[in-house]
């Protein structure tokens, strides 16, 4: 893991002192809101509905058992004992006092986390790929690339003050866990197919919320160290030229769709000629020092198999459904990755208690080398677990609600805090996904659906990435009650695809109905081995907007 | 910032506290106003006179740094309690609806009165 240097330490604990200052000429009333409200929110502090609101970056999702187990005190100490995770990777924390968050960001920077750039119109904490450096399909680990763009992102006086906020994520293997595609910047580390190169692909202009796009190539190939020269350029031209006129419109990828890939392409390359690349580009040494960090851990040598693990998932059919649904492959032969389900049923979707936080950060001490991963779907990851420790870690998991057997499956759902939380929410996000993991409870059921991701967003802004779920929900707000659009055949993946409305939206009670109606007409309709996703894209959405409708007719409370 | 248009008879004057983010609710009788926590305690204005009177305490009150996102929400009166007509406020004066154990509906019964709404 990336350990602060002495620029990195010193640079956090002044920031926690300026706000300290900031905080206390507010609360002296010298700083009106006006003049308060853009400081907060460069130092992640929300005003929501019952509280403020206190975003902690968690920097590409990589987490140390130190570092949790200071959330769980931060938890226990000045909030409510739990924190949510969100889908960029962050934690939040619901019910923080601005009074107390000055002593909360000292604790964050005693083990090298802050609040820095989680909220506001600047380049926000970087995501990357939650099994980076452990997953089969990688060809390089992402987290180098994400954490030099994190530096160099980290108050660049170019990109302080941006048209809206911008958002990076990086994935080093084939398959798209990162959702580099619905990111204003999505990189992806790739080997040039002629000389076998490390370089990257860069892709522009993605994103959710209120008109989604996904992303555009605009490099097929850039060698690895041109990369920030050619960020920059990409900064320049969007910070020269997005719409700072009406914030619908300031994203890059209206930007990138007004003016179409090739041109943007175009002004890119001109600027990126333009600059003087040795001066942005960070020194060889540098970027070398930053990937020290990530180098594999020291894994024992270890049979590619485990009688005792074997014998374990034999003998107990729970602990073999977990590992159907929750382990992941690791490169290294003897050990496995394995997600651990922040999403029991009927619970709310991203959240934990302290206890539980402390729980994972004793688990990942005993069995993953202190290493702890988040994930853009709201989840939890002990990436190097042996195989002959998994069903040791198991146990303890079911002994803190944590061993819930679903990872990808119908209720791993993804969803926003909604309008239980958030100010800008239209309607609740929580209770849907409760109503619906309770409904598709039975484990049985769950297994013969197969992978299907459901996401929920309580507002047009899509924190709940509702886009690109398999089934999306949205909610809304018509005629003074809460409404639910359902949009089907997004996909978060290198299949990046955004989902299209299936009808008028439901009201929150029948949401469910209309859901098994969807799930219906893929389990009579799927050919052998068929995902839900394939089978939407084979057979299209005619079949599946009728049996909507036909839900829909037969419920009185549908929202017109 | 109180709301640019006026909303519809009966209303109460919501707002959060600048220290700890609380949900408050101007409270008092001819005499003066002040913050409450309760917002069984909020006082309802049922005529033009008292809602301009909620609307000058809100500006007073964001001017001398006690709250912050004051605005007048539109109420129903159920069991003599004044019920926000929009599920958002609603919301607001009890607390998630996840988490029927944090907030107001946690600790004040007149928020738990709310719940019913």
């Amino acid at each position: 893991m990336y350990r602060y240097d002495e620029f990195d330490e010193r640079f956090v604990r002044e920031r926690v002192t300026q706000f300290r200052d900031q905080v206390g000429r507010r609360l002296s009333g010298s700083l009106t809101e006006d003049e308060f409200k853009p400081l907060r929110l460069k130092n992640g502090v929300y005003l929501q509905l019952h509280a403020y609101m206190l975003r902690i970056a968690v920097p590409y999702g990589t987490l140390s058992s130190k570092q949790m187990r200071q959330l769980a005190l931060i938890g226990e100490r000045y909030d409510r004992g739990y924190g949510h995770f969100t889908t960029r990777t962050n934690l939040q924390f619901n019910w923080p006092k601005l009074r107390d968050i000055p002593d909360i960001l000292d604790l964050l920077a005693d083990v090298e986390m802050h609040a820095i750039q989680t909220s506001g119109n600047c380049i926000r904490n970087v995501t990357a790929d939650h099994f980076a450096g452990v997953a089969q399909d990688e060809v390089e680990d992402p987290r180098p690339t994400a954490e030099l763009i994190r530096q160099w992102s980290s108050l660049h006086p170019e990109f302080d003050y941006l048209p809206r906020k911008f958002k990076i994520a990086v994935t080093g293997a084939e398959h798209d866990r990162a959702v580099i595609k619905a990111h204003d910047i999505g990189l992806r580390i790739l080997r040039h197919p002629d000389t076998n190169e490390v370089g990257y692909e860069v892709i522009v202009g993605g994103g959710l919320g209120r008109t989604p796009m996904i992303g555009k190539v605009v490099r097929e190939f850039l060698p690895k160290a041109d990369l920030l020269a050619y960020l920059e350029a990409i900064m320049r031209v969007y910070n020269l030229e997005g719409r700072r006129d009406n914030k619908y419109k300031a994203r890059v990828k209206i930007l990138v769709h007004e003016i179409g890939t090739e041109e943007f392409s175009r002004r890119v390359e001109e600027e990126f000629a333009r600059l003087d690349g040795p001066s942005v580009n960070a020194d060889p040494a540098e970027v070398a020092r930053i990937a020290a960090y990530f180098a594999p851990p020291a894994y024992e040598a270890l049979p590619a198999t485990s009688g005792a693990f074997e014998a374990a998932r034999a003998g107990n059919p729970d602990f073999a459904r977990w590992v159907e649904t929750n382990l992941t492959p690791h490169r290294q032969p003897g050990y496995a990755a394995l997600t651990i389900s922040l999403k029991p049923i009927g619970a709310p979707p991203g959240d934990a208690t302290s206890e539980q936080m402390r729980v994972v950060a004793d688990l990942a001490d005993e069995f993953s080398l202190s290493e702890i991963r988040v994930t853009h779907a709201q989840n939890l990851v002990l990436p190097h677990v042996k195989l002959s420790d998994l069903f040791a870690v198991w146990q303890r998991l079911g002994e803190a609600e944590l061993a819930t057997a679903n990872a990808g499956l119908i209720t791993d759902i993804i969803a926003c805090p909604g309008l239980d939380y958030c100010a800008l929410a239209t309607a609740r996000s929580i209770p849907i996904a409760q109503a619906l993991a309770q409904r598709f409870a039975d484990p049985v059921r769950q297994k013969e659906i197969g992978v299907l991701n459901i996401k929920i967003s309580g507002c047009i802004n899509a924190c709940g990435h509702h886009h690109v779920g398999h089934i999306g929900i949205l909610g809304l707000e018509k005629r003074g009650i809460e409404s639910y659009q359902i949009t089907l055949g997004g996909d978060a993946t290198e299949n990046a695809a955004i989902g299209e409305i299936l009808g008028p939206g439901l009201a929150a009670e029948d949401v469910p109905d209309a859901i098994e109606r969807i799930v219906s007409v893929y389990l009579a309709q799927r050919q052998s081995g068929e995902s839900f996703i394939d089978n939407v894209r084979r057979i299209g959405l005619a079949p599946f907007k009728a049996a909507f409708q036909d839900s829909n007719r037969e419920v009185s409370h549908a929202v017109a | 910032m109180a709301a640019a248009k006026r909303p519809a008879l009966p209303v109460i004057l919501l707002a959060n506290d600048l220290l700890d983010g609380d949900v408050v609710f101007a409270a008092g009788d001819a005499n003066g106003l002040r913050w409450s926590r309760d917002p069984g305690a909020a006082l309802v204005g049922d005529d033009d006179a008292t809602a301009d009177r909620l609307d000058a305490f809100a500006a007073a009150e964001l001017g001398n740094q006690q709250v912050v996102d004051a605005y007048l929400v539109d109420v129903a009166i159920e069991d003599g309690v004044p019920v926000p007509r929009h599920y958002r406020e609603r919301m607001k004066t009890t607390g998630p609806s996840i988490r029927r154990d944090l907030g107001k509906q946690a600790e004040l019964p007149l928020a738990q009165a709310f719940l019913r709404a």
